[in-house]
């Protein structure tokens, strides 16, 4: 009983600060904090990962996501953006359109969720990394060869974009 | 145990964020974090309804394995663009950079 209203609280303590941190990422004015909190944010997702069973997506996030990508990020505000300048303004004129268009989306798709009343989870079993691993070299092998020609492709773009002479 | 609404809730709050940021930012990379939100919605939903839907059955994580790498891709892809055009134009704040625009 006690054990599961911690972990009900848990959860709802980290959905908040997702949600808490995914806002100062958009809204905070130096582009390096707002990078920062989004590392934050993909942390807290990684540990809503957890708590759907799924070990392996949330070790990727925190590799991938925050490894690699979110380093790359911060490395390209560090080689453009004069991040101290505090004088810049890091908006556009926009703001308040913006916000009644993503709030109105928002609210309508919670009222849509709210009303559809749904069953909690029947299995609580994990999948495994071995299933994982199985459907991804014998259902999903094609698949699996096209992300890396895709990622080989970027790699390769990436290089020649940014080189010298473009 | 939360049930599944309690997530897709959670998924369409940091959709909506993600998509304030886009139309609000100005700089390039602040869209790209916006963008990066906005994927890590969609993959909340993924593994929720692989869970709640098919919990014996990871094709859902599958997906969300297939989504992070092409959200790789396109981070890589998105600097590599970025780079490029502040060298060339010494801003990366796209409602400067509208050479393309009629």
């Amino acid at each position: 009983m006690w054990s599961n209203y911690i972990a009900t609280s848990l959860f709802y303590g980290i959905a908040g600060v997702i949600v808490i941190f995914s806002i100062l990422s958009v809204t905070l004015k130096n582009i390096f904090y707002s990078a920062l909190s989004l590392i934050v944010a993909l942390l807290g997702i990684a540990a809503i990962y957890i708590y759907l069973n799924a070990e392996f997506l949330a070790l990727i996030q925190i590799l991938i996501y925050i490894g690699a990508i979110m380093t790359l990020i911060i490395f390209g505000i560090m080689l453009t953006l004069k991040i101290s300048d505090k004088t810049l303004q890091q908006h556009n004129k926009q703001q308040g359109l913006s916000f009644l268009v993503s709030g109105a989306l928002a609210a309508i798709l919670i009222l849509i969720f709210i009303r559809f009343k749904t069953t909690e989870a029947v299995s609580l079993k994990a999948v495994s990394l071995a299933d994982i691993g199985k459907e991804l070299l014998t259902t999903y092998a094609l698949p699996f060869e096209v992300i890396s020609i895709i990622l080989l492709a970027a790699l390769i773009g990436a290089v020649v974009i940014s080189s010298k002479d473009m | 145990m939360i049930p599944l609404h309690h997530y897709l809730i959670l998924s369409a709050l940091l959709f909506c964020i993600g998509l304030y940021g886009v139309f609000t930012r100005r700089s390039a990379i602040g869209i790209l974090l916006s963008l990066e939100i906005m994927l890590n919605a969609a993959n909340i939903n993924f593994v929720a309804f692989s869970k709640f839907v098919t919990p014996d059955n990871p094709i859902g994580q599958i997906f969300v394995i297939f989504t992070i790498g092409v959200s790789a891709a396109a981070a890589v892809v998105g600097l590599a663009i970025i780079v490029a055009i502040y060298r060339n134009y010494k801003t990366i704040f796209v409602d400067e950079i509208n050479i393309m625009k009629w």
